[in-house]
């Protein structure tokens, strides 16, 4: 049991986004006047910069707390109670603000404060709707809001507000520009899929708290329930058609579809290609930095419950490193720069997906922060060359764009290492822990999941390298038109790309493997693992020996650096191969462009024929023809059958006959009355 | 001055009526003495005057409503026809109170929405709405079965002329379809209710009308009748009657199979019609079950939960599933109706107290969302003269504020958390999965083929290029309709953030109602033939013991 320790101030890092959000949201929606664009520029950054100052200030609040207590807790009131008893269901509207929050919290203002910044710039010239700018900040604030409510909820209930709210705002983002009708597809299509992750979460909180009632202890709040899990670590729930089960493993992975649909993984991975139809900064913020990382951050939340069910994690685990794999090998063949990075992010969550399921928590949170920092520069890069070359993603009009845009060239490069996993740069650590964590785990077949890492982090290094070269080396492919007209974007776009690429770079020695400060003579070298290691599960994790630590690091440097070789071999030194390649493998670089066809297979196996029945078979069959065909109709009809033919006997005109019968029924029910 | 606030339910029930009649007296009187009418224009503005007095004399119920009370509050009591039995009887508990909170404010909303709406008869169309809200407040306060039963058929007739009178093309077929339908479940609900009323006869020499014991007064009450548990007759005959009850209830919410009146009196119905009756007439059924079929019946509600239960679920997913395929918007409304009631229910016959509290929630919440949605739907069709999907697309950016409006409403209907409806729903699926964990997570998949349907629907309308031309001139709301929306709005914000007040209310009320049916079946000769391992509810012993004895 932790110590808590009241803290008001929580409230306000929450709550200055939401009021931004809503202010823009009436004067949009109801008064719609035009507000000055200083105005909502000072409004929005203004107020995720100072939730970062604030969500800083409850850091060093928290680092200063005394040994035995690690949360803040701030209550703002009873936002929903109901039942009595063991069906009692209190969610608080409560901030709790732990290391692992905080290290979130950090990660989504900071990050947020750079994006919000660059949006700046980035919308600055978008004219296709007269208050789009102000619409667009409002998401965006909406979206933060969102984000840290999911993150410093202290229940499953309130953490459910901000998983909804910030499916809805990404919906309302990806079809920014709804004019267009296939980014208002996308957007539905992310609500929808999303939505059936949500199906997940739910069920799982159900049974999550059905087994807690059971036991007496009905809570919702995370500390509470990790205090009473004890009383259901044994418990059982009988499932419809498949027996008995485990209650933390029917939880585990009910929770976990919930997960699979936000953090985008196999088989619901659909989803976040399509989301890169919203703006660039929206790609960077939300598809790449922080509400893909959601479900990372809730498996790691609720690390307990995973540590308590080795089924569980090992689906954790495996799912995550298939979706790594086969988010790898289809950025391969993609040309659109947006995309090549979505699937990347795929990829990339898989790792996290593999450190969790493997037991690594903390090396999943840490590559949640490097990944935030490199992916949101890599997606601010490409959105500064996207806008430069005015709104062109396509990498097959690129190349060359070294000599026309070198400020964002280099910038890029620090982002192309990094998720390269070059050291020193941030991802080779974070990606470095999270291989360890799967060599040394005892998940079942987890040296097949470290081979499996080992593959994609090459993978990794071939499909950015190949990105790099594409844009910004080699033969221009601009037109020639555009090219005198192309310039390095302004101060609002690239003063922060500044931030992320230094973070990008040094962000990896917060999380120094002990093997390599046993080198440097630091001791705890590993800062964030020791930070947030209190409210996270101890899970499969061993001490690693150093030399273990060595060969593995040894080994992904290897993968990576035959990667970029290759890479450089294939799209600089022999640029016609790829080409000859794919003419002598056609069928595989169909599959792989046609997303190996999951999108066709649903549509074929769920939409249309669920569609199919409900138009042809529920609606215009059991509702128009069975009901009220033969169901209402059909008794009018029998009753208008029944008066032609017989009833019409029964009025005679005679009123002797009339009273006769009155009398009868009179008897009957008399009859029956005083029997 | 006399004492006004010891008849407030009263004059809140039949303030509306009052207008209506005073609006006609002084139509006779003026034809009488040969002065000049009054103005249709004048009977709108005096409607409206009437239903908002009536909303603010019900904010004072709000006010007043004393929270530790778990039974009925501003009770009223008056012999009608004694030798019957028959009582003007009227309160209010938690459950009921937010039901005629529900109506008197929708009420006003209806009629600024539809202010430029209708011009045909305009005097007999105040009439008649006014005339439906006294019955639907009557029939929420009734506290004696022969007064519900009058109220109920009163609503009926004023919501068949307006579907008759003022709907669509086919308001002929579709008023007829909806008073046959409804007509079909009051008629077993009458003779149910004489029956029960006589059942009694035998021990005390009275029928029985009353729910429970007015005040002041020592007559038999139903649901505090001493139980003959030696004479099984009078127990088993809850089955029937409990069918009948739930015939009429079930049409009225509608539950699958009986629902098919509804899309056809949704979209013949006129805009204000269509509100009033997704918004309250179908909270009808649902609160019949609550207030009478469930304590008056308890064994036999035990015997039906399974199949209510299973058409509660069917018709969440049915009700989803042909929304998904709905050509025209207002049928797509209405199958989504279908849907929601079905959590309702589904809450309802969970039979705990989050289930309930959730229900009568979602009941709440139901007649905002459902009734700001149709209210849109009537905005857009006011200005194009159609509701066909086909016919729009890119509503959104010549009309922004509809929109926004439209967006905030449907993700309330599709739950999303921080608006009233996640409160209502989760509730009730909380609950259902406490009792009946299998058909607690086939109900949760609507929360995704609602998602589906709603949103199919917003990129249909609002979305992609303006294909065509006619859209292109559309005018965005203008200032009544903003305050329309803004006032169905801030309830709809308001409860999802901050639903305790609401919670509060109708807690103690649905930990009576259970206490009451869990009560009345320990005394029942029905659950001692089968023994079943019930969990019992937190009921402290000593009134356990005060039921038996009554």
């Amino acid at each position: 049991m932790v110590n808590v320790v009241e803290s008001d101030q929580l409230r306000w890092i929450v709550l200055l986004p939401l009021l931004a959000a809503a202010y823009h949201g009436v004067m949009l929606g109801i008064v719609r006047r035009p507000t000055p664009r200083w105005l909502i520029v000072g409004l929005s950054c203004g107020s995720v910069l100072t939730s970062f100052m604030l969500s800083c200030l409850a850091f060093w609040e928290l680092i200063q707390l005394p040994a035995e207590s690690n949360l803040l807790l701030d209550d703002v009131y009873t936002w929903i109670g109901s039942g009595l008893g063991a069906e009692n269901l209190t969610a608080e509207l409560a901030l709790a603000f732990d290391p692992l929050a905080a290290v979130m919290c950090l990660v989504v203002t900071g990050v947020g404060s750079l994006i919000h910044v660059y949006s700046v710039g980035y919308m600055e010239g978008d004219q296709r709707d007269d208050c789009g700018f102000q619409r667009f900040f409002c998401y965006l604030n909406l979206f933060t809001f969102s984000m840290l409510v999911l993150v410093l909820g202290d229940s499953l209930v309130l953490m459910f507000l901000g998983w909804e709210g910030v499916g809805l705002c990404s919906y309302l983002l990806i079809g920014f520009w709804y004019m267009d009708s296939h980014n208002a597809y996308c957007g539905s299509k992310a609500f929808i899929v999303n939505r059936v992750g949500d199906l997940g979460f739910l069920v799982g909180l159900f049974v999550l708290f059905g087994a807690l009632s059971e036991a007496g202890t009905p809570v919702v709040a995370f500390r509470d329930i990790a205090a009473e899990f004890g009383g259901i670590v044994d418990a059982t729930v009988r499932l419809p058609f498949l027996g008995e089960a485990r209650v933390v493993t029917v939880a585990a992975l009910c929770f976990f579809l919930g997960a699979v649909g936000k953090s985008a993984q196999l088989p619901l991975h659909v989803w976040l290609p399509d989301a890169m139809a919203g703006p660039t900064p929206v790609s960077a913020l939300i598809h790449a930095a922080t509400m893909v990382t959601a479900g990372v951050y809730m498996v790691c939340r609720m690390s307990f419950l995973y540590a308590a069910s080795p089924e569980a994690s090992a689906v954790v685990a495996w799912t995550g490193a298939l979706t790594a794999l086969f988010g790898a090998t289809l950025a391969i063949v993609q040309t659109d720069v947006k995309k090549v990075l979505a699937y990347s992010t795929v990829s990339q969550l898989g790792y996290m997906f593999l450190a969790a399921g493997c037991g690594g928590f903390s090396a999943a949170l840490f590559h949640l922060g490097t990944h935030a920092f490199f992916k949101a520069l890599l997606f601010l890069g490409a959105g500064s060359v996207i806008l430069a070359l005015h709104h062109e993603q396509d990498t097959e009009k690129m190349g060359g764009l070294r000599r026309l845009l070198p400020v964002t060239h280099w910038l890029f490069l620090v982002g192309v290492l990094a998720i390269g996993g070059v050291p020193p740069l941030a991802g080779f650590f974070s990606k470095d822990e999270i291989l360890v964590a799967a060599y040394v785990s005892e998940v079942p077949g987890h040296a097949w999941l470290y081979r499996i890492g080992l593959v994609t982090a090459g993978l990794t290094a071939f499909y950015m390298w190949r990105l790099q070269c594409r844009m910004f080396y080699g033969r221009s492919r601009v037109e020639p038109g555009l090219r005198e007209r192309v310039e390095e974007p302004d101060g609002w776009m690239s003063n922060p790309l500044w931030i992320l690429a230094s973070l990008a770079a040094l962000a990896g020695f917060v999380g120094l493997p002990q093997a390599w400060g046993d080198v440097l003579t630091v001791s705890d070298s590993n800062s964030l693992a020791n930070f947030v290691s209190p409210v996270l599960a101890a899970g499969g994790s061993h001490a690693v020996e150093n030399g273990t630590e060595y060969g593995v690091a040894l080994r992904s440097l290897a993968a990576s650096l035959a990667g970029f070789g290759l890479a450089h071999f294939f799209y600089l030194r022999r640029p016609e191969l790829p080409g000859k390649l794919r003419k002598a493998l056609p069928s595989v670089h169909r599959l792989l462009v046609h997303k190996y066809y999951v999108d066709e297979l649903y549509d074929a196996v769920l939409v249309r024929p669920l569609v199919a029945l409900s138009e042809r078979v529920l609606y215009r069959g059991v509702d128009a023809k069975l009901i009220d065909g033969l169901g209402v109709e059909g008794t009018a009809r029998a009753v208008r059958a029944l008066a032609a033919h017989g009833l019409k006997y029964a009025q005679t005109g005679f009123s002797q006959s009339y009273v006769f019968l009155m009398l009868l029924g009179a008897l009957a029910v008399v009859g029956y009355l005083v029997r | 001055m006399p004492d006004f606030s010891a008849h407030l339910l009263s004059i809140v029930t039949f303030a509306p009526l009052a207008t209506a009649l005073a609006l006609l007296a002084a139509r006779g009187v003026a034809r009488l003495l040969g002065l000049p009418i009054l103005p249709a224009g004048a009977w709108r503005v005096a409607g409206l005057l009437g239903s908002l007095f009536t909303f603010v004399l019900s904010l004072r119920l709000f006010a007043g409503f004393d929270l530790a009370e778990p039974s009925f509050q501003f009770v009223e009591h008056a012999e009608w026809l004694p030798s019957w039995g028959i009582d003007y009887f009227v309160g209010i508990d938690g459950i009921a109170l937010f039901l005629v909170l529900l109506t008197t404010f929708l009420m006003p909303v209806v009629l600024v929405a539809s202010w430029n709406e209708v011009e045909r008869s305009l005097e007999s169309w105040v009439f008649f709405m006014l005339l439906l809200e006294t019955g639907m407040l009557g029939a929420f306060v009734s506290l004696n079965l022969i007064q519900f039963y009058l109220f109920w058929e009163v609503m009926l007739i004023p919501m068949y002329f307006i579907i008759g009178i003022w709907g669509g093309p086919r308001r002929v077929y579709a008023a007829v379809k909806f008073f046959l339908f409804t007509m079909f479940g009051s008629f077993p609900l009458l003779v149910a209710i004489l029956v029960l009323a006589a059942l009694p006869l035998a021990e005390t020499g009275v029928l029985v009308f009353n729910l429970v014991a007015p005040p002041g007064a020592s007559g038999p009450a139903l649901l505090d009748l001493p139980v003959p548990t030696d004479d099984p007759v009078w127990w088993k005959n809850q089955v029937w009657l409990f069918g009948a009850f739930s015939l009429a209830f079930a049409i009225k919410v509608p539950v699958v199979p009986l629902h098919t009146w509804l899309p056809d009196a949704h979209v013949e119905a006129p805009t204000a019609g269509s509100v009033v009756l997704a918004g309250v007439l179908l909270k009808m059924g649902a609160y019949g079950f609550l207030r009478f079929a469930l304590p008056l019946f308890p064994d036999a509600a035990q015997a039906y939960t399974p199949l209510l239960l299973c058409l509660a679920v069917i018709g969440i997913v049915y009700g989803s599933l042909l929304a998904m395929v709905q050509a025209d918007l207002k049928k797509l409304v209405a199958y989504s109706s279908v849907a929601h009631l079905g959590f309702v229910m589904l809450g309802t016959f969970s039979l705990n107290t989050n289930g309930l509290n959730g229900a009568v929630l979602q009941m709440l919440n139901h007649g905002l969302s459902t009734g700001a949605l149709f209210l849109l739907v009537g905005m857009l069709y006011g200005r194009r003269h159609t509701r066909l999907l086909s016919e729009f697309g890119g509503v959104a950016r010549p009309m922004p504020v509809y929109a926004a409006c439209f967006g905030l409403v449907i993700m309330s209907s599709i739950g999303l958390p921080g608006l009233n409806g996640f409160v209502g729903e989760f509730l009730i699926l909380v609950g259902t999965y406490l009792a009946h964990p299998t058909i607690a997570i086939i109900a949760t998949s609507g929360v995704v083929l609602v998602a589906a349907y709603m949103l199919w629907m917003f990129r249909r309308v609002m979305f992609g290029p303006i294909e065509n031309p006619e859209n292109r001139g559309l005018i965005d709301l203008g200032l009544r309709e903003k305050l329309v929306m803004v006032a169905l709005l801030l309830p709809i914000v308001g409860i999802g953030v901050y639903p305790d007040p609401c919670l509060r209310r109708i807690e103690p009320s649905v930990v009576e109602l259970l206490r009451l049916v869990e009560v009345r079946r320990q005394v029942s000769p029905l659950v001692e033939a089968e023994p079943e391992a019930d969990v019992p509810i937190d009921v402290p012993p000593e009134q356990l013991e005060d039921g038996e004895a009554l």
